[in-house]
């Protein structure tokens, strides 16, 4: 018989004796000011009491633009932008394909550049302009990459559609999308499983020697 | 008038586009994580970390009083699922589906020994994390290699004999080779995810991921013995699946549990890693076929076994060897089709099922019966051409892979093939190219649509089958509209949710000819019932909204259900299709790019060319994946997978792939359905691997028999 720890993906904790939420009622320096008795501090952990004072520490300001519209919010610092986007702005389009920065399904612009928005903690936009797909059409007209991608078929399923788009858009704002060769190359950090790809890069040559402002 | 579409090489624009084009471009397409519910909790499984063995205890402790944590289920508190538990009238089977949290045995690395729930994914994350076990470990295998003296028949002997035994040795020509098809993961790019709801006690709504939502209703309904119309399933957008929602997996049982315990509703999102443990794969599987002719090309005999893996708990089984029955006309022909059960969670079927898999061998070991013949593979396989199917004897509905052949040939540049490996070099790289084919069954299954045509002049069709991507929803449109008279912009298509029609599984190629007869049979019906009203049965199309107004009618409806008649008593039906590509593989460093590819489907009448153009394309990009780069990897030493996410396990990317010209013959059946559409989902797959394998060899003269082709093994 032996004994293992368990674990869950990337959230790997290391093998910390008792990491219950005492040891965060030790080490927090709120509660160190109040100088608790450990007796105290037993009840209060029973009494769940610490759930609600962790509550209010784990959270942060965050301010920051998400398409046009701006967003005071009170965040976990571990809270992903992607996480923020789905769970608490109901901003879906953006995709959570694997949460390692390996699939592009997450990809939004941030002050116009395009990040994986599974590996940017939501704390590090605080001032930041966020575009999401949904902040990409101008009311009902479709962007032009959008149209692109219905009439070349750019997608199957349609999951990594949002976060191909952003690339898209990207791709060519950044002059990276002079030769099928170049978009290919570019766009390659956008997985789709579909097998989309020949029809993603007629998509983009097309709103590129459209020569539309993207 | 309309732009006149050729088949023989559409473009990525001609024809209509998809009808949910737009939603799934600005990102309101929603997949089943992204309901909004009220009181929504977050639910992360925990994975055991041995893989054979039993749990002795656990500690749970420090994730219950983590901050927001509301529950950790595991096996010692899980309420029993009532469909897990046996049934004192029969006799216990041996094997069936692994029972989730219901007692302490773990059977492969990653099942799920816990599900934490909390107020918000961090929480339950984190949660997670903090969940201990302690295990009595047994020895475990994952290796099929080093298990396969272990394999058995799953059902009866396992053999198919027709003509004489192991004819192939006594040809003047013969191939006798071994070949490896590597386990391969969906990964579609959706993880698998479910909201589960109780409604009452025994009332509940799940948002889930499933390419069947009648069949997933069904299942839940049956493991918590409550009444089949009290479980609505909701899977309205699919985000891929190829496969690997086809069944009720122990995550959606998971979610449901740990919504009853805390009466709240549980999201429960799989991770990418979870991918690879928790919703099947394409089994790693060991063939050896034999292959036997007369100088002239003529097969007299084929001779191949396989041996799949499967988990501990089921016997998954999938049609690998039925390839070398059905394909080639062949008099003699035996095959023997065996498992290996290893501490792995149960395969599943994965787009073009075993045939992928039997094809790579078929079609690898016909190409190198070629090269001894001095014969061009096309023509080998022309030779050997079965004109009725060789294993019941019975015509085919439809067969016109001559043809396919033809224009794949031309496409490519065929003629610019050299029979002789490694004949042409340009700039440090070899070229060459190669082909492969590939043939599944193509079905039609009963299902139900409802038509409804309203004062507005639109028409809305309901069925409760899936969309997992094909395109389902644009085809259904464009055969209403045509057997309407009405443009296709005036047609709704509602499904995916339960309480619809029933409809099958999106599953085996079969949906647009099953779910499309009964769009073509409800609106036929329906104009009918129009045609009644106005008692003059020879207006081909009436004026829909006219005749509702002169009636006073709000709408006229039909549900029909379509089954097709005994058609397939009297005739073999098949898709086929054959994938041609042209490599280049790097002298120096064996890096294979594909440089060119030609894929042709014979797949009956095209109903919707931009998307069936999408479904080749796609399947061939599935089919470079097999060949040249998946494998999901297990260290035997730990039984673990040690690339299960995207960055370890490779997928084609953009830059893998070329320009790929999908082709259709674009010929009728006449039996199959009264569209006369064959399926295309799994022979877009189908024998591209070998097409890769052959073309690799055409350039290099290396003959790489164990997939995928990596540049180690062109190298060795």
């Amino acid at each position: 018989m032996e004994k293992e720890e368990s674990f869950h993906g990337p959230d790997i904790e290391p093998d910390v004796e008792d990491s219950s939420r005492r040891n965060f009622l030790k080490q927090s320096s709120l509660l160190t000011a109040v100088a608790l008795t450990p007796v105290t501090a037993l009840k209060a952990a029973e009494m769940r009491v610490d759930d609600k004072v962790a509550s209010v520490f784990e959270k942060l300001p965050l301010k920051m633009e998400v398409n046009g519209k701006q967003q005071n919010l009170s965040v976990e610092p571990r809270s992903t932008l992607l996480d923020i986007l789905r769970e608490q702005l109901d901003l879906t389009g953006t995709k959570k394909g694997c949460d390692h920065g390996q699939c592009g399904a997450c990809t939004v612009h941030v002050d116009g550049k395009r990040i994986n928005s599974c590996l940017t903690l939501g704390i590090m936009m605080n001032g930041k302009k966020i575009t999401t797909i949904e902040g990409l059409a101008k009311g009902d007209q479709l962007h032009p990459m959008q149209e692109a991608f219905i009439k070349h078929d750019g997608f199957q399923c349609g999951y990594c559609t949002p976060g191909q788009i952003m690339s898209a858009v990207a791709c060519i704002r950044e002059g990276h999308a002079g030769s099928e060769q170049e978009i290919r190359e570019y766009m390659s950090g956008n997985i789709c499983r579909c097998g989309a790809y020949p029809n993603i890069v007629n998509a983009i040559l097309e709103v590129k020697d459209g020569g539309q402002t993207v | 008038m309309e732009k006149v579409i050729n088949l023989n090489m559409p473009s990525s624009s001609d024809g209509m586009s998809r009808i949910d084009g737009r939603l799934k471009v600005t990102g309101a397409a929603k997949y089943s994580a992204e309901y909004t519910v009220e009181g929504l909790t977050y639910g992360v499984l925990v994975g055991s970390t041995i893989t054979n063995g039993t749990i002795t205890s656990m500690d749970t402790k420090a994730a219950e009083h983590a901050p927001g944590v509301l529950a950790v289920v595991t096996h010692l508190n899980a309420p029993k699922v009532p469909g897990f538990q046996p049934d004192p009238s029969k006799p216990a089977p041996k094997k069936g589906p692994l029972k989730i949290f219901d007692d302490n045995k773990i059977v492969y690395n990653g099942q799920p020994i816990a599900l934490v729930i909390a107020d918000t994914y961090e929480r339950a994350l984190y949660g997670a994390s903090l969940v201990k076990a302690q295990y009595n470990k047994e020895p475990h295998q994952t290796s099929l290699q080093e298990s396969i003296g272990k394999g058995y028949p799953p059902h009866g002997d396992g053999l198919y004999k027709r003509g004489t035994e192991d004819a192939w040795k006594l040809a003047p020509f013969k191939v006798e080779q071994e070949y490896i098809v590597s386990t391969n993961t969906h990964n579609p790019m959706e993880l698998h995810a479910i909201i589960a709801r109780w409604d009452a006690d025994d009332k509940l709504t799940v948002w889930d991921k499933t390419q069947g939502v009648k069949a997933t209703q069904n299942d839940v309904a049956r493991l918590f013995k409550i009444p089949v119309h009290n479980v609505q399933v909701n899977s309205k957008f699919v985000g891929g699946a190829f496969g690997s929602a086809l069944r009720t997996w122990p995550h959606e049982v998971a979610a449901i549990v740990g919504a009853k315990v805390v009466k709240r509703p549980v999201k429960l999102v799989l991770s990418r890693a979870d991918m690879f443990t928790s919703v099947g794969y394409r089994p790693y599987t060991w063939q050896k076929i034999a292959i036997g002719a007369t100088a002239d090309g003529k097969l007299t005999g084929i001779t191949h076994e396989a041996y799949g893996q499967t988990s501990a708990y089921e016997n998954f089984t999938e049609g690998t060897v039925r390839v070398s029955l059905n394909t080639y006309a062949c008099p003699n022909v035996n095959t023997k089709y065996n498992l290996v059960s290893l501490n792995v969670g149960t395969p599943t079927w994965m787009r073009g099922p075993g045939e992928a898999t039997g094809a790579f061998a078929l079609e690898s070991a016909l190409d190198e019966l070629s090269y001894d013949l001095k014969l061009d593979p096309i023509e080998l396989r022309l030779r050997n051409y079965a004109e009725v199917d060789p294993e019941s004897g019975k015509p085919y509905s439809s067969k016109f892979l001559n043809e396919a052949y033809q224009m794949g040939a031309d496409h490519i540049g065929w003629k610019e093939r050299k029979q002789e490996p490694g004949a042409v070099k340009k700039d440090g790289w070899f070229v060459g190219y190669g082909m492969g084919g590939g043939m599944f069954g193509a079905y039609r299954d009963g299902a139900t649509v409802k038509a409804t045509m309203m004062t507005d002049g639109r028409l809305i069709l309901q069925t409760a089958v899936s969309d997992i991507g094909p395109g389902t929803g644009t085809a259904m449109v464009l055969i209403a509209a045509e057997k309407m008279g009405i443009p296709a912009d005036k047609i709704t298509f509602e499904n995916g949710e339960s309480d619809l029609p029933d409809a099958p599984m999106q599953g085996g190629s079969g949906t647009t000819s099953s779910v499309g007869s009964a769009v073509h049979d409800a609106c036929a019906e329906l104009k009918q019932k129009f045609q009644k009203l106005i008692g003059n049965g020879d207006t081909d199309n009436p004026d829909y909204v006219q005749v509702l107004k002169q009636h006073n009618l709000p709408l006229l409806e039909v549900t029909t259900k379509s089954n097709g008649g005994d058609e397939r008593k009297n005739y073999s039906m098949n898709s086929w299709s054959v994938h041609f590509v042209r490599v280049l593989v790097n002298a120096a460093t064996g890096v294979v790019k594909i440089d060119k590819v030609a894929s042709v489907a014979d797949s009956g009448h095209i109903v919707s060319p931009k998307t069936a153009r999408s479904q080749v394309v796609g399947g061939a990009i599935g089919g470079i994946g097999m060949a040249l780069m998946e494998e999901s990897i297990i260290d035997h030493r730990y039984g673990r997978y040690i690339n299960n996410n995207f960055a370890d396990y490779h997928v084609p990317v953009n830059a893998d792939i070329p320009q790929i010209d999908a082709l259709f013959v674009n010929k009728p059946d006449p039996y199959i359905n009264p569209m006369g559409a064959k399926g295309m989902a799994e022979i877009a797959l189908i024998g591209m691997a070998a097409a890769v394998a052959n073309a690799v060899y055409n350039a290099s003269g290396k003959r790489v028999r164990e997939l995928p082709i990596t540049p180690d093994k062109v190298m060795a």
